[in-house]
């Protein structure tokens, strides 16, 4: 073999790997990205039911319902406000009238069938996503607290 | 006072910085010794600015001294001792000084270690470094200054992050950063043998040693951070493919395959080109990272403040290494001679094979980490791009490569026999079957997969071990002659075998947990019983307890297996009164390999707790699995060639050889 070929082959072996990857790449992208999306667009009918996406929000206050292991509450962006039932253990930050996302998918019905919910991790930081969402709907600003956070009313018993 | 000195201190070192890029830089273009002899002094005198400016911060956290804003922000005089320390580094501030220190400390070892590298080359790569030290300097001094006053005086710190009081910060933070800051010394050493225009065989060797050191802290960092995540967030995970985790993720393997290809440079003189542009992407993807957490882009835990000028600034940092390093590689690297030849099936082809796979993977992993970026900035909509496509994309690029992993060490440099080494292998290939047939009879549930990828780690196990066989002669001669074979094996390839070990004892552990893992989640009363699998939980009392600095409020649950008693597991909730914020301790237990994790939420008012149970089998193969290639790592380290040192180049040893006839 001559060093042209040796080469050759390198060259192809790695274009081949390269094509593999950016194969894999566009598919995966294409099937598992999760959009992100407020009340407000859910309420406009902008989602369809059953597939995969983020909600954002503020808990509503007084929303929060939990029997067993099941919680329901309630995200709103000051617009619109869509009903979230979610089995298992909420993150320790989940609070009412705090920042909130849920991941999951929107049932038939108009429920929001969540797998996982994330709350902030500090009291400094809101996700960011929905402090772009409240800064539109002109709930919030930079640099100022959430709303409600700090109030006792919205603390929950025992915390 | 410490405040102001550490200041000074970090201001002074900033000057050395600055002095230490000018004057060996130009001392190696005018071939000047005095001038590049200056570089070790003044690397030295860095460091030792450095940390005093680094133990002034952690002597102010110490004291409690909350006339600075960053021990007011950070701190609180009741935390533990230890708390006060690691807040330290605890805040973005403070980490972006251990980042520094880190940086200077590995510039003093290369005056250290140093003292055989050609003066050129040492001038050269310390005049590197000093550039990426004034930069960071310069970053910490304009935009993060730690010693900032704050009037008046608050009476007491508002604490630390709760979820960061933890044994994990004094251990995850130090180790990632000396693996991220440890390849800026290949980068160096990269830009350097680009400026020389030179590069050989010892090169390589000058750089194997350094990034093998930055790749085993990574390693262990790595692991340190998914076992505190594991236990700290209270669901469970180990790996929640968070841009976070990505950032260090994508340092380490572009570290890997740097270790790889360094090794045909070092044996074959061949991939020279490749090696210095890996050195060079490693090193940039350890900036990426640096500016993902730091540029507050991302949300998450370990984005600690957001501020648009700091983001700027770590971007401008960024691009002029990144672009600078790919700029002078773009034009010198045509000089640099081509090496040795192969044939595509032989040890080279097959690290050539290694180093495509993981290359291709970091940019995987690079696409769906900047991905949702990226499409926010340019069409607005926001997306997450989340564990399915890293499981699919990454696992798909991995696969192929772990098969391939046993093949490697048994092929013989410059031209391979394939059949050779399966033969070799068959037994391996032969018991990681039978480990698959085993598994599928004796598991129920999971996945249909999940035998054959038990079957795949326990091949990747026996074929290491077969490399060490094959060694030794095992099975062709006497016991005593391949023990004393055996003895006599290099310890690099002692540490390869393990290394790759490790890697399979990791693959296990996930592929175990992914699979067979059982959970429930129950809401129970005292006495209630929750069943996970043979075995049982009950909850006997709950009980509040008072920390230094928080109050509990604890389940204690007594663990039966068949009706066999086997002590108790605690879970745990804290209040944190000095933030007003809770955390969840999660109870563990571990049964050999396996463990059971107990996390519990807040007490509903009818006295119902929720609790989440969850039976993670061998869940602790995959953190050891990465001890175990760090120890690979660390073997190969003590090798006799990398401890007595590399050759000199050989044009100095003519001078050598001159030298006593003058």
């Amino acid at each position: 073999m001559t060093r042209k070929q040796r080469r050759l082959i390198l060259i192809g072996a790695g274009l081949g790997v390269l094509a593999l990857a950016a194969g894999l790449i566009l598919s995966a992208l294409n099937d598992t990205i999760v959009f992100f999306r407020t009340p407000t667009e859910v309420a406009q009918k902008q989602v369809t039911p059953g597939a995969r996406l983020r909600l954002g929000g503020l808990v509503e206050t007084g929303s929060v319902v939990k029997a067993g292991t099941l919680t329901t509450f309630s995200i709103t962006d000051g617009n619109a406000a869509v009903k979230v039932a979610y089995q298992g253990i909420l993150p320790d930050l989940f609070r009412e009238g705090q920042g909130v996302v849920a991941e999951g998918a929107l049932q038939p019905d108009g429920q929001f069938k969540a797998d996982s919910v994330l709350a902030k991790h500090d009291e400094k930081y809101m996700p960011r996503e929905v402090a772009d969402a409240l800064k539109q709907q002109g709930l919030w600003k930079d640099g100022a607290p959430a709303p409600g956070a700090a109030s006792p009313s919205t603390r929950q018993p025992g915390s | 006072m410490i405040a102001e000195i550490g200041q000074y201190a970090l201001a002074l070192a900033f000057a050395l910085a600055l002095a230490q890029v000018i004057l060996p830089g130009w001392g190696a273009t005018r071939g000047d010794a005095v001038l590049m002899g200056s570089a070790g002094p003044i690397a030295l005198a860095l460091f030792g600015f450095v940390a005093f400016a680094f133990g002034a911060l952690v002597q102010l956290y110490v004291t409690s001294d909350f006339t600075v804003v960053n021990v007011v922000e950070n701190s609180h005089s009741q935390m533990p001792l230890i708390y006060r320390v690691t807040s330290t580094w605890g805040n973005h501030e403070g980490s972006m000084l251990l980042w520094v220190f880190v940086l200077a400390i590995f510039g003093a070892l290369v005056v250290v270690f140093g003292a055989n590298l050609p003066d050129r080359l040492k001038a050269l790569v310390l005049s590197v470094q000093g550039a990426v030290a004034s930069a960071f300097l310069s970053f910490i001094l304009f935009t993060s200054n730690p010693f900032a006053r704050i009037v008046p005086p608050p009476a007491e710190g508002r604490s630390l992050n709760p979820i960061l009081q933890d044994p994990g910060l004094a251990i995850h933070p130090p180790l990632l950063y000396l693996g991220y800051v440890g390849l800026s010394i290949s980068f160096s050493f990269a830009i350097a043998a680009l400026i020389e225009g030179r590069i050989d065989a010892a090169w390589a060797r000058w750089v194997r040693p350094w990034t093998l050191a930055a790749w085993v802290f990574l390693t262990l960092g790595i692991a340190v951070g998914s076992y505190w995540a594991y236990y700290e967030l209270g669901w469970g995970g180990w790996w929640f493919w968070d841009p976070v985790e990505n950032a260090s993720l994508m340092p380490w393997l572009a570290a890997t395959a740097l270790l790889h290809s360094a090794v045909v440079m070092e044996k074959r003189d061949a991939l020279k080109v490749w090696t210095i542009l890996l050195a060079i992407l490693a090193f940039s993807l350890s900036l990426v990272g640096t500016f993902l957490v730091r540029s507050g882009v991302l949300t998450s835990v370990h984005a600690f403040a957001t501020d648009p000028a700091r983001g700027v600034f770590i971007l401008g940092i960024l691009t002029f290494f990144i672009a600078g390093g790919l700029a002078l590689f773009a034009f010198r690297a045509s000089e640099l001679k081509q090496g040795g030849l192969f044939a595509p099936i032989s040890r080279e082809g097959a690290l050539v094979f290694n180093n495509l796979f993981l290359t291709a993977a970091a940019a995987a992993v690079l696409v769906g980490t900047l991905y949702p970026l990226a499409l926010e900035a340019f069409t607005g909509a926001k997306i997450t791009v989340g564990p399915p496509y890293f499981n699919l994309v990454f696992g798909g690029l991995m696969l192929p490569l772990i098969f391939a992993m046993p093949f490697g060490p048994l092929l013989a440099w410059k031209r391979g026999d394939i059949l050779g080494a399966a033969q070799r292998l068959m037994l391996a290939a032969g018991l990681a079957i039978v480990a698959a047939v085993v598994t599928a009879a004796a598991t129920t549930g999971g996945p249909v997969l999940a035998p054959l990828a038990v079957g795949l780690a326990a091949f990747i196990m026996l074929g290491a071990l077969t490399d060490l066989a094959e060694r030794a002669g095992l099975g062709r001669v006497g016991a005593k002659v391949a023990l004393a074979r055996l003895a006599g094996v290099p310890r690099s390839a002692y540490g390869t075998a393990i290394a790759h070990f490790g890697v399979g004892v990791c693959l296990l552990g996930i592929v175990c947990e992914t699979s067979w893992s059982l959970e429930k989640i129950a809401a129970v009363k005292l006495g209630d019983t929750i069943t996970i699998g043979s075995r049982t939980l009950t909850l006997d009392r709950l009980e509040n307890r008072t920390g230094p600095n928080f109050r509990a409020r604890t389940a204690v649950f007594s663990i039966r297996d068949g009706g066999v008693p086997e002590g108790t597991v605690e879970a745990s909730r804290r209040t944190f009164a000095a933030r007003q914020m809770a955390t969840t301790e999660a109870g563990l237990r571990t049964f050999g390999f396996s463990q059971l994790y107990v996390s519990m939420a807040e007490e509903a008012a009818d006295g119902h707790v929720s609790v989440r149970a969850t039976f993670k089998p061998f869940v602790t193969l995959i953190w050891l699995g990465a001890v175990v290639m760090a120890l690979g790592g660390v073997l190969s380290l003590a090798d006799r060639r990398l401890r007595v040192g590399a050759p000199r180049p050989a044009a100095k040893k003519q001078r050598q050889a001159v030298a006593p006839a003058e």
